[in-house]
């Protein structure tokens, strides 16, 4: 079934052609690794995704629950992981266990406490509850494992598989790609703003990372 | 949506009352400035009864400036402004939520302010107190809705503490000079008569008028 | 708007303007109670009906920029804006003149003055916003809010000090001081000034209008470069 659907998405900034006539679906299930060099617009079309931004043309449409997880991590360093988790499961329109979340990142002993005294690390485990707690059908992740720390990161790929497992789709950008090439199965190849290949993930780039940029890199 | 809204305004109630450091911040430098009124005016003349009105919004204007900053700059510090977008949380439900939650911590400024006012400067403040109170209501949402809906246009800027002064005094003046006539006359102690409801109506004319622009154009702010 | 119109409404309006200067200075009597200097006047108020013009466009316009994204509209809005704030300062100005003229004070808190100082704070801000922003696109859609807000402002400000004036009268400019009747001539000649500054005015706008509009294109052709 189809999660989001974007047909000739394009974004201007001003004069400045950031994307280009971008068209892709995303599917149940699908693990999408969205690939590129810096610039290339990686984040705009996740923001666009996420519905943070209004593609200039060209239109998209997705009726998923989304869920995103940027640079920032999202919550509130003046509350409690409780107050928190509890703030955004009130804005959510599925019913969330927040106790149970806190439960399952390990964060119930602390979970009173003021986010200013955590470590990074449980800071990133609280940032997973928050992207992940409300069953998104849809998860847009822009680098997620840059700076995570181990913990963090083994919590991040079984998150991702259970959410994987049952059918949501997930949006990855990343820049770590023999990581990122176990998990997807597929890839969206973004250079200077235009799609330079969209497809299921080629099996040479297991091997290869530098596979894709090579044989589809450098589009005009 | 007023389910969203009230959810934001409790966590900005929460988030701010959990340092007060932006509420203290703001009562001491509003402290500040109602001593200095004794040095550049006579604190025992007769006039200041029909002055008062004028120094309490210019007063109360200042410091509530102060606290309008932080509505969406504590948005801006772990990205969770993007969270709220991508759970498709209405701007105008995030806008009503952070106006309510400003309106409470000036309302709150006002209330330490006004009995010290009254003590330093001799001046009954309890003379109307329904007429003050609603005055108080009206001209502080004033303050607030458009106070935070340009909060949101000036957050991302370098110079943003100078901006939002620069843009929001300039555009609530009707609505302090309506608050300044009728404070001046609660603190006579006489209601509003004849001419004076004028003021009464252009605070409420205001308040519909700029609430209704800003929960129309807030999206297009918050939305790129 | 093609250059040969423009180039002729800047004529038309040039020659009209110096004709009523010719009328304004030679033509008309001299006021009973204020002498030579009312004939001010006849630049002062079409100031303030070509500067609320100007916002006026501004606004419209914004509204459509915002809701369409349009960036012409956006450049329209800046240009109606700046060549509002002009006039705005020329009727401040003259207002000024004319008040240290006839009761030798530079200021006097007259609604108009008054309203139309608060105007030009207003719209000072959002040229001051327009600087600060450098993005295209949140630049369009901030000012453009701002801009909307500025109207709504400036039409409010404008009831809301006749209010406090009647409730706090002062001096007066104006040359209705007997309390309504102007010598039909002169009456004429307010409207008739008004014309050709309105003429000047949408020259300006459109001139910088297409500088503005050059400009963008100049900044995303810059932008482009930067990326590759």
């Amino acid at each position: 079934m189809t999660l989001l659907s974007a047909q000739k998405v394009g974004k201007f900034f001003g004069s400045f052609p950031a994307l280009r006539a971008l068209s892709f679906t995303v599917e149940r299930g699908q693990c999408v690794a969205l690939l590129g060099r810096n610039g290339a617009g990686k984040t705009t079309l996740l923001r666009i995704l996420g519905g943070l931004s209004r593609p200039t043309d060209g239109g998209l449409q997705s009726q998923a629950r989304i869920s995103i997880l940027g640079h920032g991590i999202g919550v509130y360093d003046e509350l409690s992981a409780r107050q928190n988790l509890d703030f955004f499961a009130a804005l959510s329109p599925v019913a969330i266990n927040t106790a149970a979340w806190l439960e399952k990142v390990n964060l119930t002993q602390v979970a009173d406490a003021p986010l200013r005294e955590y470590s990074r690390g449980m800071r990133q485990r609280l940032a997973l509850a928050r992207t992940f707690m409300g069953e998104p059908e849809l998860l847009l992740l822009d680098e997620p494992f840059t700076s995570l720390d181990d913990k963090a990161t083994a919590l991040l790929q079984t998150l991702l598989g259970e959410a994987l497992q049952r059918g949501a789709a997930v949006v990855l950008s990343t820049h770590q790609i023999p990581e990122a090439m176990t998990l997807a199965t597929h890839v969206l190849f973004l250079e200077r703003g235009k799609l330079a290949f969209a497809g299921p993930r080629p099996a040479e780039m297991l091997q290869d990372p530098g596979w894709l940029y090579r044989n589809y890199g450098a589009v005009a | 949506m007023l389910r969203q809204a009230w959810a934001v305004f409790q966590k900005d109630i929460r988030m701010e009352f959990r340092g007060k450091e932006a509420l203290n911040a703001a009562v001491a430098f509003a402290l500040v400035v109602l001593i200095l009124f004794s040095f550049a005016i006579d604190p025992t003349s007769e006039e200041l009864r029909e002055m008062s009105g004028g120094l309490l919004w210019i007063l109360f204007a200042f410091s509530g400036v102060l606290l309008l900053n932080r509505s969406f700059s504590r948005e801006q510090a772990n990205d969770t402004l993007d969270v709220l977008m991508s759970l498709r949380v209405r701007p105008s439900a995030l806008l009503l939520g952070k106006a309510w939650a400003n309106l409470i911590f000036i309302l709150l400024v006002e209330a330490i302010c006004l009995p010290v006012f009254g003590v330093l400067y001799n001046i009954d403040i309890t003379g109307q107190p329904g007429w003050l109170l609603l005055t108080l209501l009206l001209a502080t949402w004033a303050i607030a809705v458009v106070g935070t809906v340009f909060a949101a246009m000036t957050v991302n800027l370098r110079l943003r503490e100078l901006m939002l002064p620069v843009i929001v005094y300039p555009m609530i003046i009707p609505a302090l000079a309506g608050a300044i006539r009728l404070t001046n006359l609660a603190l006579t102690g006489a209601p509003p008569a004849g001419d004076d409801w004028i003021w009464v109506r252009l605070l409420i004319g205001f308040d519909i008028i700029f609430t209704a622009l800003a929960l129309g154009l807030i999206d297009f702010i918050l939305v790129d | 708007m093609t250059n040969n119109i423009l180039i002729g409404m800047a004529a038309i309006s040039a020659i009209w303007l110096v004709r009523n200067l010719w009328v304004i200075l030679l033509g008309l009597p001299d006021e009973a109670a204020q002498g030579a200097i009312y004939r001010i006047i006849f630049f002062h108020v079409p100031s303030w009906f070509t500067c609320f013009t100007l916002f006026l466009v501004s606004g419209v316009t914004s509204a459509y920029a915002i809701a369409k994204r349009n960036y012409k509209g956006d450049s329209l809005a800046v240009a109606a804006t700046e060549v509002g704030l002009v006039f705005t300062t020329i009727g401040l100005v003259t207002g000024m003149i004319w008040a240290r003229i006839i009761w030798g004070i530079w200021w006097t808190w007259d609604a108009r003055l008054t309203w139309a100082f608060i105007t030009f704070l207003i719209y000072a801000g959002y040229l001051l916003m327009r600087r600060m922003i450098e993005e295209p696109s949140e630049r369009l859609r901030v000012t453009g809010v701002l801009s909307v807000f500025a109207f709504a402002s400036v039409v409010i400000t404008y009831k809301a000090i006749d209010w406090w004036r009647t409730q706090h009268p002062g001096p007066v400019l104006s040359i209705r001081t007997g309390g309504g009747n102007m010598d039909p001539a002169m009456e004429r000649m307010l409207y008739v000034n008004f014309i050709p500054l309105l003429m000047l005015a949408a020259v300006l706008v459109v001139i910088r209008f297409r500088q503005e509009e050059r400009q963008r294109e100049v900044d995303g052709l810059r932008r482009i470069a930067y990326t590759h």
